[in-house]
């Protein structure tokens, strides 16, 4: 019997060289003549032990990395098929502490199983969340998760029960589910690796809202950007269409219900819901004013339930497990776990879940480890582009939708992106509005020209002009495109600029504030 | 590098019609013909806005707001730099740096010789192995001084 060999093909290991490691085992086992079967598996989302590779003994799954080409010879010697010894040996990757602290609902599977096996996810636990789905009906897989608490995971963090309810009450001939895996903030890489690593999760969940919603079609919206998870969600829908998972009277009940990949084309903007709404329709991704909601007037104007990847992925869980399993984690209106990914230069870098409720001094010191670089951390930006810079003297600030907000921050979609103290905040501030100067729709004059007349502003006042009077018209233009905007791009842009200038003033040339500093 | 077919109308009408049937077509449309023939040329507009009952100015419009659709045909390398807040955390600033200083091109250009467009990329998503690139379709992560010294070598085969 040949023996399994547990390779990564997520992206990120793919990156750092998996896919060379893959062809040094298989050559390296071949010319001694043993059998073994290679799978490539998603990432358990320790990216600074990828690649991270697993093999199967008696005793369980040992684990090695980060494991380079060359250095493939010397374990395969070392015995590494019995899960001999060696300096890169990890052991157990589940008693690995990183791994051991997390909360994994959402990605219990990912980089465990075969993701091109639909056996092998129903082998973990898959489809039970549908097959409890289907038993309840509507109305109670409405009732279940919004009595789980489940937010919106794409970072706007309305209640996802709700959404559905509202898309189920609408009368249509045609409704759709749209799973949103435009996943274009810096410092976040959840949907992909689940989509990379565990795609019928992502199926599950769109088929558990379509009956929900009373919809039978789904739209995966995956950026172009992500070539490796557009091929396997391609394969993992191929696969569920053969096996009955999607189509006519899924799983062999009286639903329909089927999905579409549309792949983006390189537009940041296309992540706001209504933008991408109209590029699904083959439109500029221009932002739609709301209302209409898209529950009422969505995709071709009907009745639309339109989630982060994470959000759907959530309910497969949640319909299995019961709600009460999914809300008995989490601290106050943030129920279950989040899915945070630590980025940037941070020394242990990865995908880390866990109920809300950490601090993001926890998050960063203790389990992201500090910096790569060893140098002091400066600042923390929390939820992409458009979510606010941390200095250290607000670490103790917890992992929750309100917490954040009340520290003019947010979660978004959970990316923490640490910077050291060679980060020159000032700069930071004129990226954000230079990032949202490129990436604006065009369609709202405060994000348009005001994007553009904020990088003028920065550059002014990094170069002294008018110091004081300066920032007041930026802090006024702050204001402006945050109540004036459609949307989140123009309407969140002031958050990294402000905090910036708030909280780091002695980069824009003023005095440092006592508060911050440290 | 991918290669492409050289551009002909037969080819792309039966692309056209491959697609015309779907809701919201344009965008599977445009990538399949970029896919085919490396570029969208302007004789492909009208065909388009024919087969959609869109005009000329409609289709322009969308392909001209996308930044992954082309024009032009393709330079023969494409070198993607991440620029986004991950990677600029992790070093990227000065590998752009080091990038646009031996290729001679700003971040966005691309050589005169027609051999390689650099251009940035806000996000692979590889923010955890930061700093990243894309070089011809495939993902680098960890990059440094040395790694990125070799992609340009090879962006200038």
């Amino acid at each position: 019997m040949s023996i399994k060999i547990f390779i990564p093909g997520d992206a990120g290991a793919v990156a750092v060289g998996a896919d060379t490691v893959a062809s040094a085992i298989a050559a390296a086992t071949s010319a001694s003549g043993l059998a073994v079967e290679i799978i490539r598996t998603g990432s358990r989302g320790l990216y600074w032990l990828e690649p991270m590779i697993e093999v199967a003994t008696p005793a369980g799954r040992i684990a090695y990395g980060p494991v380079t080409a060359a250095e493939v010879d010397g374990l395969v010697s070392s015995g590494l098929l019995n899960g001999g010894a060696h300096p890169l040996r990890l052991g157990d990757p589940d008693e690995i502490p990183w791994l051991r602290r997390q909360t994994r609902l959402t990605f219990a599977r990912c980089g465990v199983i075969d993701p091109r096996s639909i056996h092998d996810y129903r082998q973990h636990g898959g489809t039970a969340g549908l097959t409890r789905a289907l038993s309840l009906g509507s109305k109670k897989i409405i009732e279940e998760v919004i009595e789980s608490g489940l937010r919106g995971r794409g970072g706007a963090g309305f209640p996802t029960g709700i959404k559905l309810r509202g898309a189920a009450e609408a009368e249509a001939s045609q409704k759709y589910i749209v799973c949103n895996a435009d996943e274009g903030d810096s410092g976040t890489f959840a949907d992909r690796m689940i989509m990379e690593g565990d795609p019928f999760l992502v199926i599950e969940g769109m088929a558990i809202a379509g009956i929900a919603a009373g919809a039978t079609k789904g739209y995966l919206y995956i950026r172009s950007e992500y070539p490796h998870a557009i091929a396997m969600m391609d394969e993992a829908l191929a696969s569920a269409r053969r096996d009955g998972l999607l189509g006519a009277k899924i799983a062999g009940s009286a639903h329909d219900f089927d999905i579409e990949i549309r792949v983006g084309a390189g537009a940041y903007v296309c992540g706001e819901e209504t933008s991408l709404l109209e590029s699904i329709e083959g439109k500029r991704g221009l932002v739609r004013a709301k209302p209409p909601l898209p529950v009422h007037e969505g995709l071709f104007g009907q009745p639309t339930v339109i989630n982060n990847v994470l959000s759907l992925a959530a309910l497969p869980f949640i319909l299995a497990e019961g709600a009460k399993a999914y809300a008995g984690i989490g601290m106050g209106r943030s129920r279950g776990t989040m899915p945070i990914q630590l980025a940037g230069n941070v020394k242990y870098g990865g995908l880390f879940e866990t109920g809300f409720g950490l601090s993001l001094g926890e998050l960063v010191d203790d389990i992201g480890g500090g910096t790569a670089s060893e140098r002091p951390v400066r600042a923390v930006q929390v939820g992409g582009p458009l979510g606010a810079y941390f200095p250290p003297s607000l670490f103790d600030t917890l992992f929750d939708y309100e917490a954040f907000a009340a520290r003019d921050g947010l979660i978004g979609h959970g990316g923490v992106v640490v910077f050291d103290d060679t980060v020159n905040m000032a700069r930071q501030a004129r990226f954000a509005m230079e990032f949202c100067a490129i990436e604006s729709c065009g369609k709202c004059t405060p994000c348009r020209i005001g994007s553009t007349r904020g990088v003028e502003l920065v550059d002014r006042i990094i170069n002294g002009e008018e110091h004081e009077a300066n920032r007041v018209v930026l802090e006024d233009l702050c204001n402006t495109m945050k109540f004036g905007s459609l949307c989140a791009l123009g309407g969140f842009t002031p958050y990294p600029v402000m905090s910036a200038l708030n909280h780091f003033p002695e980069d824009f040339g003023a005095a440092p504030r006592a508060d911050t500093k440290g | 590098m991918a290669s492409y077919k050289m551009w002909n109308a037969e080819e792309a009408a039966q692309i056209i019609a491959e697609y015309s049937h779907l809701d919201g077509a344009l965008l599977p449309m445009l990538h399949a013909l970029q896919e085919t023939f490396g570029f969208l040329p302007e004789a492909v507009t009208p065909m388009i806005g024919e087969a959609l009952n869109q005009t000329r100015a409609e289709i322009h419009g969308v392909i001209s707001f996308y930044s992954d659709f082309r024009r032009e045909p393709p330079t023969k390398h494409n070198l993607k730099l991440c620029r986004a807040e991950a990677c600029q955390a992790a070093g990227g600033d000065a590998l752009a740096a080091q990038a646009e200083s031996r290729l001679g091109i700003a971040m966005g250009e691309e050589t005169a010789d027609r051999l390689v467009a650099l251009e940035p990329v806000y996000c692979l998503g590889l923010c955890a192995c930061a700093p990243s690139a894309m070089i011809d379709g495939r993902v680098v992560g960890r990059l440094d001084t040395d790694t990125m010294d070799s992609l340009l070598a090879e962006a200038q085969e």
